[in-house]
């Protein structure tokens, strides 16, 4: 009975997720612009938070209004291993991986046993502690004139670099080879390997690689016996612990794998924007995020693709008003909520489905 | 229930229409030559307002006033000026889109020091002029090719300060600083000159710069031996501080930051601003100072034009580092046109521009080209009027 | 300073700084009581006080009492617009998505507020002068006497309020349980209306009394409401002397933190006991687990 269901919905996930990878691979041909580039790479990042805090609201129907500060720890853990300590970019994304992981899940275990209200308050508050722990933590080491950190934050991240070895015999080549023909050029240095993602074009498509990623397994989660946990659990707790449901195990579960999106997120931010600061991690953030999901839809992956994508857009599109903007932002905000509940998506396709189908 | 929605639709679509209208009143200038484009950024809005408001208006009002003076060699100026909200993240993006959206031939800005240092890497990459109007010294140091700045570093301030200390034997200081770059920058140059000059810092303390409250950390201070306190901060805080100084019966000196020098520091302390001794940029005396000071004309036409354009504000000195960057860009852009490249150098070689903050002599190895002799004057509060003490 | 003068300061500070937090925490109370919505639009009601107080005092010089009542009935105008123009309208509400809206509301109000009244920071006119009056060693300002005894005043008025009054009684039914309140013949929407009414006057009444001492401007409200909020869940949302108690004590908290740990840390001190204080009792110092009582 379930399995022409199952399949039939997967076919259409197939679907959706092919026009997305080739949305994403054609768009750059039409926008040749770094600014253009640059704004999708956002949305793109926060696209990743998103589908982490969308299994964590949207399925689980945990609120949390302190993620911004797992997007903080990714994003100041790789900067400051790889300005202060040198590491790897990758190790210290990995490191970062780990470290988020250990917090979140030590915040989680005894939050996570809070609801609602509660549950929101206890993760505002641990945001806000971030927040201050960003603004205060300073480093110091030998290569650096002045201590970084503080409220200026990290800089001079260095670029995403997968392999960066030079052989150094290039010098001798160039010398031979303007020898033999007597003109001196700059040849190509052969002999070392760099893979080094050092503008923007190139990122783009390895941070959509990253949310296209993430999303298919964001919906993994969701089809499997988890996310029909999670749901049962969305539902009503009660009923689903007498199902026996580990309740709080599953909860922990998603917060862990939801700040871990958060987590990737941060790195990949870190050697993008080439510096961190406490400035881009505080409570407004979170609130972003959160807007973001509700706006997008509730337990919806496309959903938080859109909602990303919204609201990371309408300051730039509201940047027209000048000082106005804010005014403009509260008012869709309200707006959305009151006329579409249900987030964008679902709000939109009912209303048309509501037309037509009637 | 339904009527009552359309109603508040409706509402709410007439206050946008209003607003849309509102923020579009501006003339286009009426000069043939293709525009000079100046970008801007400043923290318009948020924390930060303090800076970028007057920062904002002061590049506007230049821009107006050099397009009715016939432009740039017949060419208007035209500036786009763009809103970070004090965070970073908006900078980067906002740098990008001067950059790469509205073309603009060099960028002002950012207010903040944190949001500067994180929008460099795109501006060297990308090779756009830029004048910050943040004050860290790491801007500038080291050299960075595309990179200048306006605004004294903290340095000179704290050198001022030091200089008035020593003369009147005083060794042992407390500081209390706010939580955020300007705060962190100030603390930094204190404890980094205090050495060298023999002062001993005897209690360090901080506040949010949201708090309403500093008597516990001024306590902290009061069961010391310091002999004076030096408060680094913006508004409201260092206002809170002077008033809580007062409740708290301290007797020792109260030094302040350039940070308040503005009217609305006196404004907002009331008697508690009395007996207050801060170096602030000559703006804020430009009456009160000798004739043969050659920038005392250039503050008092710039005091006049600020409080004319924008009735009900007083002129702060923030306004002025927007209006140092404009007059050194729009100068540069005269010999150099279009070309990126030669305008970076003709800034480069700004001399004896006389400007708000002082006399500006960039070159290769400085690139804010201020002395704190020019830069900055010691002013003291009394009767709720500045002095100057030196 | 021997070291107990310096604790006395201390708490005097902190009993400052704590009436103000309480009487914001008041407010959350008041709306949460009869709706259980935590109202993020709360810190700007105490933003519009202070800013209302300022225009009608300072500016259109009219006498103190006659500015201090216009403005509390011009907030709590305000509190009931935002219920009937955007809390009421939404159809199937969710906590989430009432949290949400009144975030909206307060970046919409925040917004209006700087476009009318610009950012500059403006210094209100204290009740009674400025002449601090000291205790021991310790000094108090007499502005914050007036913040201690009108939040004194403000709780008593609640409590006959909530526990003599018809109205008072019939919004603690709704809280406890709209659907047998209505039943009952209670209105509920109105109740939520009162409540909004009465949360926007009680803002209004926090921000005219401490306009004097933190200064006002667009954007004072958020930072105070976060506390407000905090002070609300330490001490139990939903019950007024809990509300009291929680921002006493985070005040308190706070100030003893800055004075004796590190004035760099001390939020994140006040927040770290916050999360200690959910994490073992989570229905805060006063909260009762079973039933809500005021």
């Amino acid at each position: 009975m379930q399995m022409p269901d199952k399949k039939k919905y997967f076919n259409r996930n197939f679907l959706y997720v092919g026009t997305l990878i080739a949305t994403v691979i054609l768009i750059p041909y039409f926008l040749r612009n770094d600014y253009y580039l640059h704004v999708l790479i956002l949305i793109g990042l926060h696209a990743i938070i998103v589908l982490g805090l969308n299994l964590l609201m949207g399925y689980a129907g945990q609120i949390s209004l302190g993620h911004a500060a797992f997007y903080g720890l990714g994003a100041y853990t790789s900067g400051i291993l790889t300005v202060v300590y040198g590491f790897h970019p990758v190790i210290a994304a990995l490191i970062a991986l780990l470290f988020v992981g250990i917090i979140a899940y030590v915040v989680g275990v005894p939050s996570l046993k809070l609801k609602g209200h509660y549950l929101a308050m206890a993760t505002l508050g641990f945001g806000i502690i971030a927040g201050i722990i960003f603004n205060e933590m300073k480093f110091t080491a030998s290569h650096l004139d002045l201590p970084m950190g503080g409220p200026e934050g990290i800089t001079d991240i260095p670029k995403l670099y997968l392999i960066k070895y030079n052989l150094n015999i290039d010098q001798i080549l160039s010398l031979k080879l303007s020898d033999i023909t007597g003109v001196s050029q700059v040849v190509p240095n052969l002999y070392a390997f760099n893979i080094v993602l050092d503008n923007d074009l190139k990122y783009y498509y390895l941070v959509w690689t990253f949310t296209i990623v993430i999303l298919i397994l964001s919906s993994n989660i969701i089809n499997s016996r988890v996310g029909r946990a999670l749901r049962a659990l969305h539902t009503s707790e009660t009923a689903a612990s007498t199902l026996g449901v580990d309740i709080q195990k599953y909860k922990v579960s998603v917060f862990v794998i939801s700040a871990l999106f958060a987590s990737i997120a941060g790195s990949l931010y870190a050697h993008f924007i080439a510096s961190v600061g406490p400035s881009s991690f505080g409570f407004h953030k979170s609130i972003m995020l959160v807007v973001m999901v509700v706006v997008g839809g509730m337990a919806s992956i496309w959903g938080s693709i859109f909602g990303a994508a919204v609201i990371t857009l309408l300051p730039e599109v509201l940047h027209v008003f000048e000082d106005f903007d804010i005014i403009i932002y509260g008012l869709i905000l309200m707006l959305i909520l009151i006329f579409l509940p249900e987030g964008l998506t679902r709000g939109v396709i009912d209303r048309v489905k509501g037309r037509f189908f009637k | 229930m339904k009527g009552k929605k359309f109603l508040l639709l409706g509402f709410l679509l007439i206050i946008s229409a209003g607003l849309l209208v509102a923020s579009c009143e501006k003339a286009p200038p009426e000069l043939t030559g293709e525009p000079y484009v100046i970008g801007g950024i400043f923290s318009v809005t948020g924390r930060a307002s303090f800076l970028g408001e007057p920062e904002k208006k002061s590049m506007e009002l230049y821009a107006e006033i050099i397009n009715s003076e016939g432009g740039i060699n017949g060419h208007p100026v035209e500036v786009v000026i763009y809103d970070d909200e004090g965070d970073a993240t908006n900078s980067v993006t906002l740098v990008k889109k001067l950059i790469e959206k509205d073309n603009v031939l060099a960028i002002i800005g950012p207010s903040l020091s944190g949001n500067t240092l994180s929008i460099i890497p795109v501006i060297e990459e990308k090779e756009v002029p830029l004048v910050s109007c943040a004050a860290s010294v790491k801007i500038t140091q080291p050299i960075k090719k595309w990179v200048f700045k306006t605004p004294q570093t903290d340095v000179m301030a704290v050198e001022k300060i030091y200089e008035y200390l020593i003369a009147n034997n005083i060794k042992k200081i407390a500081i209390i600083t706010v939580a955020n770059g300007f705060g962190n920058s100030g603390k930094e140059q204190l404890q980094l000159l205090a050495p060298g000059m023999d002062i001993v810092i005897v209690a360090e303390e901080s506040f949010g710069p949201e708090d309403t409250d500093m008597t516990s950390q001024l306590t902290v201070i009061k069961g010391t031996d310091a002999e004076a306190i030096i408060c680094w901060g913006t508004n409201p805080g260092p206002a809170i501080v002077a008033k809580n100084i007062v409740q708290l019966d301290i007797k020792i000196p109260l030094f302040q930051s350039h940070g308040v020098a503005s009217p609305k520091f006196i404004d907002i302390a009331g008697d508690a601003a009395n007996g207050i001794i801060l170096p602030s940029g000559k703006i804020l005396v430009a009456k009160e100072l000798s004739k043969s000071d050659p920038q005392r004309k250039v503050l008092l036409n710039y005091k006049k034009l600020y409080e004319d354009a924008f009735e009900g504000s007083n002129v702060s000195s923030f306004g002025g580092h927007a209006w140092d960057a404009m007059a050194m860009v729009t100068e540069a852009l005269k010999v150099s046109g279009t070309d990126r490249a030669l305008l970076r150098d003709e800034i480069e070689k700004t001399t004896d521009y006389i400007g708000i903050h002082g006399i500006f002599n960039m070159s290769p190895e400085d690139h804010n080209g201020l002395n704190k002799e020019t830069a900055f004057v010691l002013l003291k509060i009394e009767d709720g009027k500045w002095v100057i003490i030196e | 300073m021997t070291f107990v003068d310096q604790l006395l300061q201390f708490i005097l500070s902190g009993i400052t700084q704590g009436s103000i937090y309480a009487i914001v925490a008041l407010g959350f109370t008041i709306i949460y009581n009869s709706t259980e919505i935590i109202n993020f639009a709360q810190g700007e009601f105490v933003m519009l006080g202070a800013m209302f107080m300022l225009t009608l005092n300072i500016t259109l010089g009219l006498p103190l009492p006659v500015a201090f009542i216009l403005s509390v009935i011009a907030v709590m105008i305000i509190g009931v617009l935002i219920d009937i123009i955007v809390i009421s309208p939404i159809k199937k509400p969710t906590q989430l998505s009432l949290i949400i809206i009144t975030i909206g509301a307060s970046i919409f109000v925040k917004g209006v507020a700087m476009f009318v009244w610009k950012k500059d920071y403006h210094a209100a006119t204290p009740f009674s002068g400025e002449v601090p009056i000291s205790i021991g060693p310790a000094a108090i300002t007499p502005q914050a006497l007036w913040v201690i005894g009108i939040t004194g005043t403000v709780l008593i008025f609640l409590h006959i309020f909530f526990e003599y009054t018809n109205t008072g009684k019939g919004m603690r039914a709704c809280a406890i349980n709209p659907r047998a309140a209505s039943l009952l013949g209670i209105k509920v929407k109105r109740m939520v209306l009162i409540s909004f009414g009465l949360a926007g006057a009680l803002g209004a009444i926090a921000g005219i009394i401490i306009a004097p001492i933190t200064f006002a401007n667009y954007n004072m409200g958020l930072m105070l409401g976060l506390k407000g909020f905090c002070g609300a869940v330490i001490g139990g949302l939903g019950s007024v002397p809990g509300a009291i108690v929680g921002g006493f004590a985070l005040g308190i908290l706070e100030s003893l933190g800055a004075g004796l740990i590190s004035s760099a840390y001390k939020d994140a001190i006040a927040f770290v006991v916050l999360l200690l204080v959910l994490f073992m009792k989570p229905t805060g110092i006063l909260g009762k687990s079973e039933s809500k009582r005021v």
